[in-house]
């Protein structure tokens, strides 16, 4: 070989080299978390993983930035209108495009927020104080209220706007009915104003999003990913496995064995943050009978000494300790510390006292016990199957034989809405932080436009009144009165059995840079890399 | 008595002192099977009753005194507390009670199967062996979760816990009666035409007779050696089923389960939950399989 060919060889690899690394950019984001979104139409469920997807095609007039504070996004500016306090005013953006190039009006958000009241949306507990949505001229919004809601914008920020041609083209004109599994085009496919365009979407398998080359905000934000694609990974150590090997670049939920692993591992960090979410049980307090029991007739969870009796069985302090190492805020009400109502003394547990349940099971006439179906989820929230094994063990110690049924969160979650379990694992985040959002969706019985996840069947007129009279309190110290007060009851009933609020824990290459969110909702026009 | 003086005077069981690899695969089954038999008076803890676990004595280091009570455990604790050395004894009898059972199934159904085949030929042996065929053509392990699967779907959630195991076996069963059938269908094409067989369709004996009483009794020797290959097979498929967390219900851990539940720990170190379990998995496939390996020779007359 002469030496002008070795040159030539050697300037042909260095050109090879350079043009592998270029194509290898850092722009590429690989994402992974343990489950996937549950749909891409944006009203049809209201669940973190979902509203994450889709936080990066769609847009809500408000959004939550990186610490979760609300900034203008379609709608630059919103105020009360002058002369009427039932009317919100809200100016909407100028010069925004979908992805499909379609221009973005008022007559787009009218649609969206009609859509997202309609029977099948999962979006409408947030709505239910609006009685119309109007458009004024095209970039001019008013929203009248059934009395003055002060906190309105608060609920705007996961209400994502779809364009109303598109949708009216692909007859998805209604969200999906999820419960259902109803397969509409919205569900696979999507047209928003995001910094980033669906590309390609295999559920459960991989999602590919590239930027938007026409995005409004430019200059506004960082946008350096160019590209993103989404793995779910079920299994937490091949998810850890992945980050390790460099496969992916951030992965959202590190598990709780393996943080040291990971923030010791070579060019990666965690970053952690307490979340706006609290995992508990919900038990079927409602309904005469059950029908996932042994106990025929009657309903044994029906009796509040039962669910007293459950409630200081369970050992949340050793949950903390073995099940997640430490990683969580033990809690005795299910709202995090960040929630408009939250006080200490809600936040109080009772040390785990078997004795003490098993003396209030005999006083219910279950001294004897009964079997009943626990239904858990395995892929949704941090070591949830692990949670569920060791209160099965809890349940066991007064007499309560739980059969553990643990599944996908996509089979899982049905149960809830559908009102099919009556023993269940959830997690409830509260991105408006306020009480009402809880109380809307877990609290008030089940009614067409409120109590959509209420699982506990718990029902009670007064209660009932006093959540609707929230929307349109004006006065805040006699709000806040009224939310004590429904909490009280939430306490006394035991509706629920808290367990703990969630530590975020992502993991990600040391050169990202990237605050954690607070409610696990990563904005990824926001990512920089170092 | 005297079947015992015959057996232990029998040219079989001579070849099987004479095997040292048998010898030690049969000791090793046999402690394995006994300490799975006589579980609850072994083990110090019932594992599968979630009412008696302390969950503070979860990730306990093996033979060392757990942080918060003090306990001891000789082979250490899973991610509930539970003594991993009394979820492997519990988890064996599930794994075999599982492989006994799914293999007895298959064996039942592919030798009927197998026979019929064989002996009346024409168009119901071609039926049978192309089903037969048919389901070669798939992997094992898939046509069980397929069949796991289904039967998943058709109960009611709360029944499912009770009828996991025997859906497993089902399972298994189902996916393994062909190597059964095939071999039992050669045999009875060997046999149907021999003169005892002729005789006694002669005096008028009925074709299911002759099938069970003067047919089957010969084609017996391979179908035991496959039955404990496919014993093997079946406990490993049954782990496997676990592992993928199809099987047997998360309170009611068998050996794959607590394989699947141990390899979420191996990056933080705790091996223990994984390890054990899986060297006793080793072990028993490996020794079944070696015994079964070791029958087939001795019962091949070719080899003699």
């Amino acid at each position: 070989m002469s030496s002008k060919k070795k040159l030539l060889g050697a300037l042909l690899t260095t050109a090879i080299l350079a043009g592998s690394s270029a194509l290898a950019s850092a722009e590429t984001l690989r994402w992974a978390r343990a489950g996937d979104s549950l749909t891409l139409d944006p009203h049809s469920q209201n669940e973190g993983p979902t509203h994450a997807l889709s936080q990066q095609i769609y847009e809500p007039l408000i959004s939550p930035d990186m610490e979760a504070k609300p900034i203008p996004a379609l709608a630059t500016e919103w105020m009360v209108k002058e002369g009427d306090p039932n009317v919100w005013v809200f100016k909407l953006r100028e010069g925004v495009k979908f992805h499909g190039g379609e221009d973005f009006t008022a007559e787009d958000v009218v649609f969206s927020f009609n859509r997202a009241k309609m029977e099948s949306s999962d979006m409408k507990e947030l709505l239910v104080s609006i009685k119309e949505v109007r458009a004024v001229d095209d970039y001019t919004v008013e929203m009248e209220t059934e009395g003055p809601n002060p906190i309105l914008p608060n609920n705007l920020t996961n209400l994502f706007i779809m364009d109303k041609g598109w949708a009216e083209a692909n007859d998805v004109t209604a969200p999906a009915e999820f419960d259902d599994g109803e397969e509409t085009y919205a569900v696979r496919n999507a047209n928003g104003t995001g910094a980033f365009m669906l590309e390609s979407r295999e559920p459960d398998t991989k999602t590919v999003l590239k930027a938007n080359p026409d995005y409004w905000g430019k200059g506004q934000f960082p946008l350096e990913v160019t590209e993103i694609i989404y793995t779910p990974i079920q299994n937490a150590a091949t998810r850890v496995a992945a980050l390790l090997s460099g496969e992916v670049d951030l992965i959202q939920d590190v598990p709780v064995q393996d943080i040291d692993r990971v923030a010791n591992g070579d060019g990666l960090k965690v970053g952690n943050a307490p979340q706006n979410r609290t995992i508990f049980f919900g038990i079927n307090s409602g309904d005469a009978d059950l029908e996932n029991d042994n106990v025929e007739g009657k309903n044994p969870f029906a009796d509040v000494r039962v669910r007293k009796a459950m409630n200081m069985a369970i050992d949340r302090d050793a949950i903390k300790q073995v099940v997640m190492r430490g990683q969580s805020a033990p809690t005795g009400v299910i709202i995090p510390p960040f929630v408009n109502g939250w006080t200490d003394a809600l936040d109080a547990y009772p040390k785990a006292d078997i004795d003490a349940a098993k003396a209030l099971m005999e006083e219910a006439g279950y001294g004897d016990g009964f079997e009943v179906t626990m239904h858990c989820p395995n892929d949704r929230y941090i070591n949830d199957e692990a949670i569920c094994q060791a209160a099965v063990g809890m349940m066991g110690k007064i007499g309560i034989k739980a059969n553990l049924v643990a599944q996908t969160k996509a089979n899982h979650f049905p149960l809830i809405s559908g009102k099919k379990t009556d023993f269940y694992l959830l997690g409830w985040g509260v991105p408006t932080f306020d009480s009402e959002y809880v109380f809307n969706f877990l609290v008030h019985s089940t009614t067409d436009d409120r109590g959509s996840w209420n699982g506990s069947r718990f029902s009670n007129a007064d209660v009932d009144a006093m959540i609707q009279s929230l929307g349109s309190e004006v006065d805040l110290d006699k709000r806040n009165e009224t939310i004590a007060k429904i909490w009280q009851v939430v306490q006394d009933e035991q509706i629920y059995l808290p367990i703990h609020n969630q530590v975020l824990n992502w993991g990600m290459k040391s050169n990202i840079d990237f605050p954690v969110q607070p409610e696990d909702q990563p904005h990824f026009k926001f990512l920089k890399f170092n | 008595m005297e079947a015992v003086s015959n057996f232990l005077a029998s040219d079989l069981f001579y070849r099987f002192r004479k095997s040292p690899v048998a010898v030690l695969a049969f000791i090793v089954t046999a402690v394995l099977v006994l300490s799975a038999l006589f579980a609850p008076l072994i083990a110090p803890q019932n594992p599968f009753d979630p009412g008696s676990l302390n969950l503070m004595n979860g990730f306990s280091q093996p033979g060392e005194p757990n942080q918060f009570t003090g306990e001891t455990f000789m082979l250490g604790t899973d991610d509930q507390g539970r003594d991993v050395f009394s979820t492997i004894l519990y988890g064996l009898r599930i794994s075999l009670f599982v492989g006994f059972s799914a293999v007895m199934f298959a064996m039942v159904l592919g030798s009927v199967l197998g026979l019929i085949a064989g002996y009346t030929g024409g168009r119901t042996d071609t039926i049978i062996m192309r089903i037969a065929d048919i389901q070669l053509t798939f992997p094992a392990i898939l046509v069980a979760l397929l069949i796991f699967g289904i039967a998943k779907g058709i109960t009611p959630p709360s029944y499912r816990d009770e009828v996991a195991i025997w859906v497993l076996i089902l399972a298994i069963g189902l996916s393994d009666w062909v190597q059964f059938a095939r071999v039992v269908r050669g045999a009875t094409l060997v046999e149907r035409n021999k003169e005892y067989v002729q005789a006694a369709k002669l005096i008028g004996r009925k074709p299911m007779a002759i099938m069970l009483k003067h047919i089957l009794p010969n084609t017996l020797g391979p179908v035991l050696v496959i039955a404990t290959i496919s014993l093997a097979l079946a406990i490993i498929a049954e782990a496997t089923l676990s592992f993928l967390g199809v099987g047997a219900p998360p309170t009611q851990p068998s050996l794959g389960t607590l394989i699947r539940i141990g390899q979420g720990f191996l990056f933080s170190g705790e091996y223990w939950i994984l390890l054990y379990p899986a060297v006793t998995l080793l072990a028993l496939a490996l020794s079944v399989n070696l015994l079964g390996d070791w029958l087939r020779d001795a019962l091949n007359p070719k080899l003699k």
